[in-house]
């Protein structure tokens, strides 16, 4: 505090008063429903995903191959130029362990998940997704080499999922 | 050349986890007390930059127009910035080019965020920042992607959980100063060793909690500054710069893009190493590790080095170099826009020795502020000083 700065307003709800419902509230939620287009760089990437396959583009300006595909590149900023198709091995390039959810509940059983950099695509390109098949925590490690287990070929729906997720080597 | 633009005034409310004002109240008191400070009314007032976080979490639409009234904007030049977490100090970068430009001489500049009505939680909202095809269907949540970029920095330089904890530690203490805080605590690195695993490395002690507030301040032309006071605050520098979408495929191990932010601002500031020539930093700490990933890409520490001059107390508010002398995020609180602006406001308050008890001990000239936002990709930069 000081001469010019006396007093700092404001008014706090206490839990108990929003608990007990001392506090007026007026209740609302929604429901909105969205369709999203997959895009032209990522409808492939999906419907490669179905056969069991991952797909990067590559430009042939900078000569990087991009994990995820993408119609244009960012750094040369023109249209890339061809379909590069993968390994669907990988290394972690850093991971952790989950214990709270989307909405910030608590899970029963932790997840892991990391960031894979994937064997065929330019270096530190990669993507999130789900580790399993770990004996224990400590044998994740950065720079882990994995491979991703796929979901049955009749079960694969053309999405991120159509990898159940990666496990070592 | 760009005018030479001036802080004239500050105010914020109290960092709480509900309060019951409405956005638009939070934001005429934070404001209120700004125009207060700088002595001078809405009238005086030529523009109106507003800055707010996602609309996601007041369930109101369009929030810029929603905050209008409160912010002052009403019949003028008025709107609304979005740059995701580093909007609290992009929201005065946006108010300088107003006076810089010459387009006005006094440009109120206001921030404001109300996290708690969402319910369950307001993370719950941070699930649509991220790509809705190929992220969303994993199940992914905001602590996601910190937990995992906080773990590749540990893994780049051998860093510590333990190192990292310091930070928390001292500014939760250092918010126990600040009127307005949330959180401010005196704690051990073992408690936050001890806390609850959100998702690991991150643990409860290492995150800054939800919160609800607003801040502004005022910007007006030398001229008008130098009617209203004989000390005069000045912007010295401001940057800002923003990595790729796809952070998958970024370096998470050091934040090129504040180096880029940082840079820009040091040019405008004419300084050449930001370790001797700034006195102060309010660096933006929504997690501990942040704090020391900052002050990296800010150049006040060489890649990885940042824990060990942490450790030193050198970053201590009566150390050699105070960073977060407020409490930061982590101490004062975390509504978002209004938590960048609270930082603004702190370097204004160190330079006018208006701090009270948190008052740096050395005498200060130059103080920094910087925020971090959007997919963890964008940094905002603004330096300040007085003669």
């Amino acid at each position: 505090m000081s001469e010019r700065v006396k007093f700092f307003p404001g008014r706090e709800v206490s839990a108990e008063a929003f608990q007990s419902g001392s506090v007026l509230l007026t209740e609302y939620s929604t429901d909105l429903k969205y369709s999203w287009a997959s895009g032209v760089a990522i409808g492939k990437f999906l419907n490669e995903l179905k056969n069991g396959k991952i797909v990067g583009r590559k430009c042939n300006r900078c000569d990087r191959i991009l994990v995820p595909p993408r119609m244009f590149c960012e750094e040369c900023f023109r249209l890339t130029d061809s379909w590069i198709y993968t390994k669907d091995t990988g290394t972690v390039n850093t991971y952790s362990i989950a214990y709270v959810g989307t909405d910030a509940s608590r899970l029963k059983e932790p997840l892991y998940i990391a960031v894979i950099n994937i064997d065929g695509a330019s270096p530190g390109m990669g993507f999130l997704h789900l580790l399993n098949e770990i004996k224990s925590e400590k044998e994740i490690k950065v720079g882990m080499k994995v491979r991703a287990v796929w979901k049955e070929q009749s079960e694969r729906t053309g999405s991120i999922l159509d990898i159940k997720y990666f496990k070592p080597l | 050349m760009p005018r030479k633009v001036c802080v004239i005034g500050a105010g914020m409310t109290l960092f709480r986890r509900r309060m019951l004002e409405t956005p638009k109240e939070l934001a005429f008191e934070a404001t209120r007390m700004a125009l207060e400070s700088a002595g001078i009314e809405r009238k005086e007032v030529d523009t109106v930059v507003a800055g707010s976080a996602p609309d996601a979490f007041d369930g109101v639409h369009m929030k810029g127009e929603y905050l209008l009234d409160g912010s002052g904007g009403y019949a003028r030049p008025y709107s609304r910035v979005f740059v995701g977490g580093a909007t609290g100090v992009y929201t005065p970068i946006a108010a300088w080019w107003h006076v810089a430009s010459g387009l006005s001489d006094v440009c109120l500049a206001v921030a404001e965020e109300k996290m708690s009505p969402l319910q369950p939680h307001p993370q719950y909202a941070f699930w649509s920042i991220f790509d809705h095809t190929i992220e969303r269907p994993l199940g992914v949540t905001l602590l996601w992607i910190f937990a995992l970029e906080m773990r590749r920095y540990m893994h780049a330089y051998n860093i510590k959980e333990e190192e990292i904890a310091l930070v928390s530690v001292k500014n939760k203490a250092n918010a126990i100063d600040h009127p307005c805080a949330q959180l401010g605590a005196k704690i051990t690195v073992e408690d936050v060793m001890k806390s609850e695993k959100m998702v690991w490395p991150v643990k409860r002690l290492d995150v800054s909690p939800t919160s609800d507030g607003a801040a502004a301040v005022v910007l007006a032309s030398e001229e008008i500054a130098k009617r209203l006071t004989k000390d005069p605050v000045y912007v010295a520098g401001c940057g800002w710069n923003i990595d790729s979408t796809y952070w998958t495929n970024r370096d998470l191990s050091y934040p090129q893009y504040l180096e880029n932010a940082a840079r820009m601002a040091y040019k405008q500031a004419g300084i050449k190493n930001p370790r001797k020539e700034i006195d102060f930093a309010e660096v933006y700490d929504p997690f501990d590790y942040k704090e020391l990933h900052h002050m990296e890409g800010l150049q006040f520490a060489k890649k990885g080095e940042a824990p060990k001059m942490t450790a030193s107390g050198m970053t201590q508010r009566n150390g050699e170099f105070p960073i977060n002398p407020s409490g930061g995020l982590l101490g004062v609180g975390n509504p978002i826009a209004a938590a960048g602006m609270m930082k603004v406001c702190e370097v204004y308050f160190q330079l006018t020795n208006q701090a009270g008890k948190r008052q740096v001990k050395k005498e200060v000239h130059t103080g920094l502020a910087q925020a971090w936002g959007d997919l963890m990709q964008y940094s905002s930069v603004l330096i300040l000083r007085r003669n």
